[in-house]
C-alpha cells in the first residue's frame, strides 16, 4: 500500500506517494532527482548513501522512506551557502581529497556529522567517525587531512 | 518530474555551440567522424591493457575548436573516472597552446565528438595520450600563428604567443584566439592533419604541466552537481532488472512471466536467456524480476570451486605451444652446479576491483540510432560491441561516458550498456540499468588467480646464478627479472580460469612482482645476506637502484632491521613496470594469538620520468598503497558450485580508514627521459614488502596472497 510521505529536503517540503518500504535513497535519487547521495552497496556498508536525517547521519540505502516522514532531510546539494562552500567542502577542495569523487559526498556529510557532535575529535576519533564509508580509489589519506583542516577551519571561525 | 541533466545540458550548450561555429550540424558533424577523416570505432581489441592512445593522425580540428571568449575546446577520447586525465589533459593542452589552464574545456569519451585515444588503461595516458594532445595542441598554435602572419603580411618568425594572444614582436600588433574563433581560415586550416613532429615544450620550460593542478570539475563533485553514468535521468526513461542465473553456467530452462506482466506499470522482456523487467522506479522493477524469478527453472552445470582453484590451474596449464619460455644461459646445467637451489610455490586469488560506482548505463533508441551514456573505460570499443551485438552501423551508435566512479581495470567492457540497450529497444523507451553491488560482485570479471613457480640457484658466495620463473593463468606482465642474473628461465602459461577474468590496475604485474620480490628475500635469507644489500649486489638497471636506495634511507632501513622483534617486521621490495619503478619499505605488527598483520607504516619511492601534475600523482601512489593492502592482506573471492559466497562488503574486506598506515611518499625527480603513467605500478612492492616484513618478525614465509588468511592457515 502507497503511502504519503512529507520531507523536507535540503529546505525543501516534499511530498511523495509512494510504498513506505521503499529506501529513502531511492525516493531522494529517482523521485526527487536528488542524485547527490550515491548507490554503493545497498546494505549500508559503504556510506555513499550517507545523508543527515533531522541532523544525524544516516544511511540513506538502508532506511525505508516511511521512516523518514515529517523529517528533515540533507544531502550534499544542500550544504554550500549559495556559492560559498561549506567549511568541510572547502577542505576537500584544499587538500585535493577528491579522485572519481563518487564517495565524496557521503564522505563530507559523514565528515559534517562528526564535527557536529564533536568539533575537535581526535585522529582515532575521526577514524572512528569515517570508518563506515568506503573510498575505492583510497584516498583516504587526502580525505583524513581533509577532516583535520575544516576541524581546524571551524574551530577558527568559531573563536571569539 | 523527469528533466536532461544539468551535465548534458552543459557539455551539450559548448558542444552546439562548437558544432555550429564549425558550420556544421549535429548530424553532419558526427557523419564527418564517420568519414574516416576524424576516428571512428576501435575493433579487435581484447580484455587486457592494450590501447593505441591517440597515435593515429588526426585533424587539428578532431582535437582543438576555439571559442568566442576565449576559451577552447579540446577532445579526448579518454575517460576520467578518478585517475586525473581531466586535470593533466588540459594541462597539456594549455602548455602547448600557451593559455592558462582554466582555458581549456576538454570535452571527453563522447563518440559523437571526440577521437579515438584508444581505452583508458595500461597508463597509456601520460606516455600517448599526452603527446598526442600537446602535438594537436602545437599544431593549432603554430597554425595559428602562420594564420596571423599571413594576414599581417609578416615572418611567422616575428610573432609570439602569450596568454592566447599573438602579438607582433615589433609593431605590438595582437590578434587574439578569441578574435579568430569562427573565421573561416581557422576553419580552412584546422583541417589539416596534427603534426608529429611539431617541436613540443622541453620539460624544463614548463609553466602549466609540472603543476598540481586540481581537477577542474571539483567544484561540482563537491556539491553533488556532477552527474555521474548512474545520475543520468532520460525523459519518459524506466528503471530495468534483469534476471541473473542462479549459479555460473546455468541456462533457463523455462519461466512464466504472467505475474510481472499483471502488475501495473511494469514492462517484462523475454529473448531466449534475457530476461528484464522494467518499471517506473528501480523498486518496482526489482519486485517485478523477484515475482518472475521464482518460476524460473534453471539447467545447472558444474562448475569447479574455490578449494581446487590451485590444482584446477596447474592441470590445465598449458605450458607448450605458444607459451613457451623466455631463457638466458643454461637454466638446467646453472641448477646442478649451483650449491645451494630453493624451490617454491605461490599463489594468488582472485580479487575484485568494486569500483565505488557499480556499473550503470541509460541507453535511447531514435530512428534506429542508439546513444548510451555508461560508464565504461573504452568509449569505442563499446561503441563496436554495441553495433554488433545489435546488427546497426557503428556510426548508429553513439556511447558517451560522463565521468564516472572508480575502474581500476575493472570496466573494460559495457554488459550495463548492453542490458539497457535491450531492454530499451525493447519497451521503446529510455532504459537506466544500475547492476547492484552483488550483480557486480558475480557477473563483472576478476583479477586472475594464479600459481607461481619459482626456482633459485645460488653459488656459495651468494650470487644468484640461476632463476627459474613459471607464472600459470595471471599474465607476463612484470615477469622478467629486472635483476642481473647469468641463467634464467621465464614462463608466462595461460590455463582455464574458473571465474571470468580480466584486467586490474597492473594486473599480472602485482602477482609476479610478489612472488619474485619475497622469493629473493628467501635466496637472500638462504645466502646470509641483507635483503637490500642482496638485491643491490644483483641489480644494474640505475632507476630501480635509485628508488630502492631512496626508500632505504627515508625509512632508515639498516637501523629498523636491527630492531625487528618477534611482533614488529620490516621488510622491503622493489619493482619496475610500464616504464616507471617504484620501491617500497614497511613495518608491520604481527598478533600471532589473532592470526592478524597490521601493517603500521609503508614509505615508498617512486620514479615516471618527469612528473606532469604532482597532487595528483601523489594521490595515486597514495591510493596505489592502500588498494594494494587489500587483497596483500585480506581480499579473496570465495566460490563454490558456480557461486560468489562472499558478494558484499560484510564478506569481502577492503581497506578501510582503520587500516590506513602512516604513509610516506617520495617521487623521485627524474626530467632526461619521457614521463611514464603513474596510476599502476605504485601498487606492485606493497604486498611482497609486508610478507619480508612478517618474515622478518616471525620467521614465517607467507607465500599465499591475501597474506593474513595464509598467516592463519600456517598458525592453526
Amino acid at each position: 500500500m502507497d503511502a504519503r510521505i512529507t520531507l523536507t529536503v535540503n529546505g525543501d517540503k516534499r511530498t511523495v506517494v509512494t510504498d513506505p518500504q521503499r529506501p529513502l535513497l531511492d525516493v531522494l535519487r529517482e523521485q526527487l532527482h536528488v542524485t547527490g547521495p550515491k548507490y554503493g552497496c545497498g546494505e549500508g556498508r559503504c556510506g555513499a548513501c550517507t545523508v543527515l536525517m533531522d541532523g544525524r547521519r544516516t544511511l540513506a540505502c538502508v532506511v525505508p522512506v516511511g521512516s523518514a516522514d515529517k523529517k528533515t532531510i540533507t544531502t550534499i546539494e544542500g550544504l554550500a551557502d549559495g556559492d560559498r562552500l561549506h567549511p568541510v567542502q572547502q577542505a576537500f577542495l584544499d587538500e585535493g581529497a577528491i579522485q572519481c569523487g563518487y564517495c565524496t559526498s557521503g564522505m563530507i556529510l559523514s565528515a559534517v556529522a562528526l564535527l557536529n557532535e564533536n568539533p575537535r575529535p581526535t585522529d582515532e576519533q575521526i577514524i572512528e567517525g569515517m570508518n563506515g564509508n568506503l573510498c575505492r580509489c583510497n584516498g583516504y589519506t587526502k580525505i583524513m587531512n581533509a577532516v583535520r583542516r575544516a576541524a581546524a577551519n571551524i574551530a577558527e571561525v568559531k573563536k571569539p | 518530474m523527469i528533466e536532461k541533466t544539468a551535465t548534458e545540458e552543459k557539455v551539450n550548450s559548448k558542444c552546439f555551440e562548437f558544432v555550429q561555429e564549425a558550420g556544421l550540424s549535429r548530424r553532419a558533424f558526427v557523419q564527418l567522424l564517420g568519414t574516416g577523416l576524424l576516428i571512428t570505432v576501435t575493433e579487435g581489441i581484447s580484455i587486457g591493457q592494450r590501447s593505441r592512445g591517440g597515435g593515429r593522425s588526426i585533424a587539428v580540428a578532431a582535437r582543438v575548436h576555439l571559442n568566442r571568449d576565449g576559451t577552447i575546446n579540446v577532445m579526448t577520447g579518454k575517460v576520467e573516472e578518478g585517475q586525473g586525465p581531466r586535470a593533466q589533459l588540459s594541462q597539456a593542452a594549455a602548455e602547448e597552446l600557451r593559455v592558462p589552464v582554466d582555458r581549456i574545456h576538454l570535452i571527453m569519451s563522447d563518440t559523437g565528438l571526440v577521437p579515438d585515444d584508444g581505452i583508458t588503461a595500461g597508463s597509456r595516458t601520460t606516455p600517448s595520450t599526452v603527446p598526442a594532445v600537446r602535438q594537436g595542441a602545437a599544431t593549432a598554435r603554430e597554425l595559428l600563428v602562420r594564420l596571423a602572419a599571413d594576414r599581417w603580411k609578416v615572418d611567422a618568425a616575428n610573432l609570439n604567443v602569450q596568454d592566447g594572444v599573438i602579438t607582433n614582436k615589433k609593431t605590438r600588433q595582437t590578434i587574439s584566439y578569441a578574435d579568430l574563433a569562427g573565421s573561416s581560415d581557422v576553419a580552412e586550416a584546422f583541417k589539416q592533419s596534427v603534426s608529429s613532429d611539431v617541436a613540443l615544450k622541453p620539460v624544463s620550460e614548463w609553466k602549466v604541466l609540472g603543476e598540481s593542478v586540481a581537477r577542474p570539475n571539483s567544484r561540482d563533485i563537491l556539491t553533488g552537481a556532477h552527474h555521474y553514468p548512474s545520475d543520468v535521468v532520460r525523459p519518459n526513461m524506466l528503471y530495468g532488472k534483469i534476471l541473473r542465473p542462479p549459479s555460473y553456467g546455468a541456462t533457463l530452462q523455462s519461466i512464466d512471466l504472467s505475474k510481472a506482466r499483471a502488475m501495473k506499470d511494469v514492462f517484462v522482456f523475454r529473448d531466449d536467456q534475457f530476461v528484464g523487467c522494467a518499471a517506473p522506479s528501480s523498486f518496482l522493477a526489482s519486485q517485478a524480476l523477484e515475482a518472475v524469478a521464482q518460476t524460473a527453472s534453471w539447467r545447472i552445470t558444474p562448475q569447479p570451486s574455490g578449494k581446487e582453484l590451485f590444482s584446477h590451474l596447474k592441470e590445465h596449464a598449458r605450458t607448450g605451444g605458444r607459451s613457451s619460455p623466455r631463457t638466458r644461459g643454461s637454466i638446467d646445467s646453472a641448477l646442478a652446479s649451483a650449491s645451494k637451489v630453493l624451490s617454491e610455490t605461490y599463489t594468488l586469488a582472485y580479487v575484485q576491483h568494486t569500483p565505488m560506482e557499480p556499473r550503470a548505463a541509460i541507453a535511447e533508441w531514435n530512428d534506429g540510432k542508439l546513444t548510451v551514456w555508461s560508464g565504461v573505460d573504452g568509449p569505442q570499443r563499446v561503441q563496436g560491441d554495441l553495433a554488433r551485438a545489435f546488427d546497426v552501423p557503428s556510426d548508429r551508435v553513439r556511447v558517451i561516458v560522463p565521468d564516472m566512479g572508480g575502474g581500476f581495470g575493472g570496466k573494460h567492457t559495457g554488459e550495463a550498456a548492453e542490458d539497457a540497450a535491450r531492454l530499451a529497444r525493447a519497451a521503446g523507451r529510455p532504459v537506466a540499468v544500475h547492476w547492484t553491488r552483488a550483480e557486480e560482485f558475480t557477473w563483472a570479471y576478476f583479477r586472475p588467480a594464479a600459481v607461481i613457480e619459482c626456482k633459485g640457484g645460488l653459488e656459495a658466495n651468494g650470487s644468484l646464478i640461476a632463476w627459474d620463473f613459471t607464472n600459470i593463468n595471471a599474465g607476463g606482465s612484470a615477469i622478467d627479472t629486472p635483476y642481473n642474473i647469468a641463467n634464467t628461465r621465464i614462463l608466462s602459461a595461460g590455463s582455464d580460469s574458473p571465474l571470468r577474468q580480466g584486467s586490474y590496475r597492473c594486473l599480472a604485474a602485482t602477482g609476479n612482482n610478489f612472488a619474485r620480490e619475497s622469493f629473493m628475500d628467501e635466496l637472500a635469507a638462504a645466502a646470509g645476506a641483507d635483503p637490500l644489500a642482496f638485491r643491490l649486489a644483483h641489480l644494474e638497471n640505475s632507476r630501480i637502484r635509485t628508488v630502492l636506495e631512496t626508500v632505504a634511507k627515508h625509512f632508515n632501513w639498516a637501523a629498523r632491521k636491527k630492531k625487528v622483534t618477534a611482533e614488529i617486521g620490516v621488510g622491503l621490495a622493489c619493482g619496475t613496470e610500464k616504464n616507471s619503478v617504484v620501491a617500497a619499505c614497511v613495518e608491520v605488527h604481527v598478533d600471532r594469538k589473532r592470526g592478524q598483520i597490521k601493517v603500521n607504516e609503508v614509505c615508498e619511492a617512486f620514479e615516471c620520468g618527469p612528473v606532469q601534475n604532482p597532487a595528483n600523482l601523489t594521490s595515486q601512489v597514495q591510493g596505489c598503497i592502500m588498494m594494494g593492502l587489500g587483497p596483500a592482506l585480506r581480499e579473496e573471492m570465495q566460490f563454490e558450485d558456480g557461486k560468489i559466497l562472499n558478494a558484499s562488503f560484510a564478506r569481502y574486506l577492503v581497506p578501510r580508514f582503520e587500516d590506513v598506515p602512516k604513509i610516506d611518499v617520495h617521487l623521485v625527480k627524474k626530467t632526461d627521459i619521457p614521463s611514464a603513467g603513474g596510476g599502476e605500478t605504485p601498487i606492485i612492492a606493497i604486498a611482497p614488502a609486508i610478507g619480508n616484513a612478517v618474515f622478518a618478525a616471525t620467521g614465517i614465509r607467507l607465500r599465499a596472497m591475501p597474506m593474513q588468511n595464509a598467516l592463519r592457515r600456517q598458525l592453526a
